[in-house]
């Protein structure tokens, strides 16, 4: 009897049958979910008679730090993850302070136009940026920044970057929960409300400035098309790593005895693009997964 | 690793000296000087209550005062919206008319041709294929997608340990998931499922579907896990949306005597109904942006740096300009679609 409602529980839900049912298929998900991240890890281990041999699927033979030492070299590893980071850092804190202005312009004043114009910044979110990049192209020619990294950070300053409807609304959502009275009694003590803004809004939103400056670093370092055709040069990993196949010919000249490039060595470069956001991900990952919350989507 | 954590710290110390300085230099003068400007001119003057400017005086209401200062704090987006929004879409707009062709020495020329780019679009062997494409895809896809998350975001809302790291999992992919990675896991053939590729079911399809549905189908299950890569956010959206459904709903249905899966479609549905819309926008939009090789967005941007008048494929400015306007009203379409199916049903009910 007791086994039987330990099983099924008072109704089915609690039941410790159910609950084995749901984490079983939980589990079978995220592994379809993990499944090309944990080939590219096990293949980018595997040396050649491995990735051939049809017995050998997960588990390489023998671990092949050959590869990693390759596409090291190849993606000109210490001093490419600097320079990247650097431009990302660039571009994604000036779109954090950018956006976090533009909310709490929207958050706290009235004026008119408000609804149209909030309205309006949400509507930017899905123009696709193939529409604009035409003439982007000659503005950025003239204004004499393309093929440099202004050409990715002035748009970011001025709150058309990348996904930036997302950041303000995070912004926007935030600003709105803080009481007006506040900032009313801030006032009349005399502070203008840059200060306001400044002292009182910023520091309470500290958590907010986070979620905004991790997801725009994502998303920029991730962002390969409009960086590539702005900025030219390969300025982040993800670009150096389109070019993988033509700079690893450079460096190992094919011909040599053992010197292909094998799908190994290139999911070895894949990983190594993918490790700093990793990294980055496991560190902060309660403030990535709490995001939606802060967009206010949900409604209150 | 302490020589790392030196070198790390000494390069934000760098980093910081850089933006103190940029700031004492540059920032502080300018910023002094514009105060100056302000309180020391005959043009402008602030009392207590009114401003001069021009000679006209202009009493400051509590209205007044907020609508400037909200101008002011969202004057960065408004001038951003116009010089890098809407002039760029409404000169993409004017282009779209022409013939244009970027030259380094003599800048843009264009020639008028009425609306030829467009129907150059629609006459394209390559382009009309991945139109039709790109809709069968979103149709297809998009729905997967939606029930695809509500499913997972119903399971980890069950109440039970290690919740989080079933949240982590799932949202990985929002974080890796770059252009040149993608492109490398479908070159591998990482995308597919080896227990699908084994079985019939592809063959099935293409021999006995028309050509012009089953070769998207096929697509579309030989990348499925890309395809399921993109419910990583409605996935935490739809989990916000459970997590605000109040308990005493449930525990009222449980003793009216409701089964479980009379709560999900009674109770959790509608809950969440109402943030599908947001979610299917969300996707159709991350879906649409993200450029595959071959694809349209892709032609796109060969077509604008390619081409030349003499040229044979490339088309120039206002070829690429004409595509992408199509591809923007295509998904604008798309998506109002699924919002109005959304919304139509919702008012039945």
């Amino acid at each position: 009897m007791s086994l039987r409602r330990r099983l099924l529980g008072m109704q089915f839900t609690d039941g410790l049958l159910y609950k084995t049912i749901v984490l079983l298929l939980l589990i079978s998900f995220s592994y379809i979910y993990l499944y090309p991240m944990l080939f590219m890890l096990t293949n980018s281990f595997m040396n050649v008679e491995d990735l051939i041999n049809p017995g050998v699927k997960w588990i390489p033979t023998v671990v092949e730090i050959e590869n990693y030492r390759r596409a090291v070299q190849v993606l000109e590893l210490p001093s490419a993850i600097f320079s990247s980071t650097s431009y990302v850092l660039r571009v994604s804190l000036s779109a954090t302070v950018s956006s976090a202005l533009i909310g709490y312009g929207f958050a706290t004043f009235n004026f008119p136009l408000k609804k149209v114009l909030f309205a309006l910044m949400l509507a930017t979110f899905i123009l696709p940026s193939q529409v604009t990049m035409v003439a982007n192209m000659l503005i950025f020619r003239n204004l004499g920044i393309m093929s440099t990294e202004q050409s990715m950070i002035l748009p970011a300053i001025f709150g058309q970057g990348y996904n930036a409807a997302i950041y303000i609304l995070i912004f926007y959502q935030f600003f709105k929960t803080i009481p007006s009275v506040l900032r009313e009694s801030a006032e009349i003590d005399g502070a203008t409300p840059f200060k306001v803004f400044y002292k009182i809004a910023l520091p309470l939103a500290i958590p907010s400035l986070l979620i905004v400056f991790l997801f725009s670093f994502v998303w920029y370092w991730n962002e390969t098309f409009m960086t590539g055709l702005y900025v030219g040069n390969p300025v982040t990993l993800p670009l150096k790593l389109q070019s993988f196949r033509a700079s690893y010919e450079t460096l190992f000249p094919p011909g040599s005895f053992g010197s292909e490039l094998n799908e190994a060595i290139m999911l070895a470069g894949n990983m190594m693009t993918i490790l700093p956001l990793l990294v980055l991900y496991f560190l902060a990952q309660r403030f990535f997964t709490e995001s939606i919350d802060r967009t206010g989507i949900t409604g209150e | 690793m302490k020589q790392v954590v030196k070198t790390i710290g000494l390069w934000f110390q760098r980093l910081g000296n850089k933006i103190k300085t940029f700031y004492d230099v540059k920032i502080d003068p300018m910023l002094s000087k514009i105060g100056y400007a302000l309180t020391h001119n005959p043009l402008i003057k602030m009392n207590e209550l009114s401003v001069r400017i021009f000679g006209i005086n202009i009493n400051i209401t509590r209205k007044r005062r907020d609508a400037f200062y909200g101008y002011t704090f969202i004057s960065l987006w408004l001038i951003g919206l116009l010089i890098f929004t809407l002039y760029p879409m409404l000169y993409a707009l004017y282009l779209s008319f022409f013939e244009a062709y970027y030259n380094l020495q003599t800048g843009i020329t264009t020639s008028f041709v009425g609306f030829e780019n467009y129907f150059n679009i629609f006459r394209s062997q390559t382009l009309v294929p991945l139109f039709a494409n790109y809709v069968i895809r979103m149709v297809v896809s998009v729905p997967l997608i939606i029930v695809f998350s509500i499913i997972i975001a119903v399971l980890i809302n069950v109440p039970m340990k290690g919740k989080s790291i079933f949240r982590t999992i799932f949202f990985l992919p929002v974080i890796i998931a770059t252009g040149p990675v993608i492109g490398e896991l479908t070159a591998q053939n990482a995308t597919t499922l080896p227990a699908l590729e084994n079985s019939n079911v592809l063959n099935f399809i293409s021999d006995n579907l028309g050509s012009w549905l089953a070769e998207p189908m096929v697509l579309l299950l030989n990348s499925l896990l890309l395809v399921l890569w993109y419910a990583g956010i409605p996935i935490l959206i739809f989990l916000a949306g459970l997590q605000k459904i109040d308990k005493s709903v449930y525990e009222a249905a449980d003793i009216d005597g409701a089964s479980p899966w009379d709560r999900f479609w009674k109770i959790t549905l509608p809950g969440i109904s109402s943030l599908i819309s947001v979610a299917v926008i969300y996707i159709v939009v991350t879906m649409s942006l993200f450029v595959e090789s071959g694809g349209i967005l892709e032609l796109t941007r060969s077509h604008m740096l390619v081409g030349a008048p003499d040229s044979q494929f490339w088309f120039g400015y206002g070829y690429a300009a004409a595509i992408a306007w199509i591809y923007f009203i295509f998904m604008v379409i798309i998506m109002s679609v699924f919002v109005l199916i959304l919304s139509g049903r919702k008012e039945k009910a």
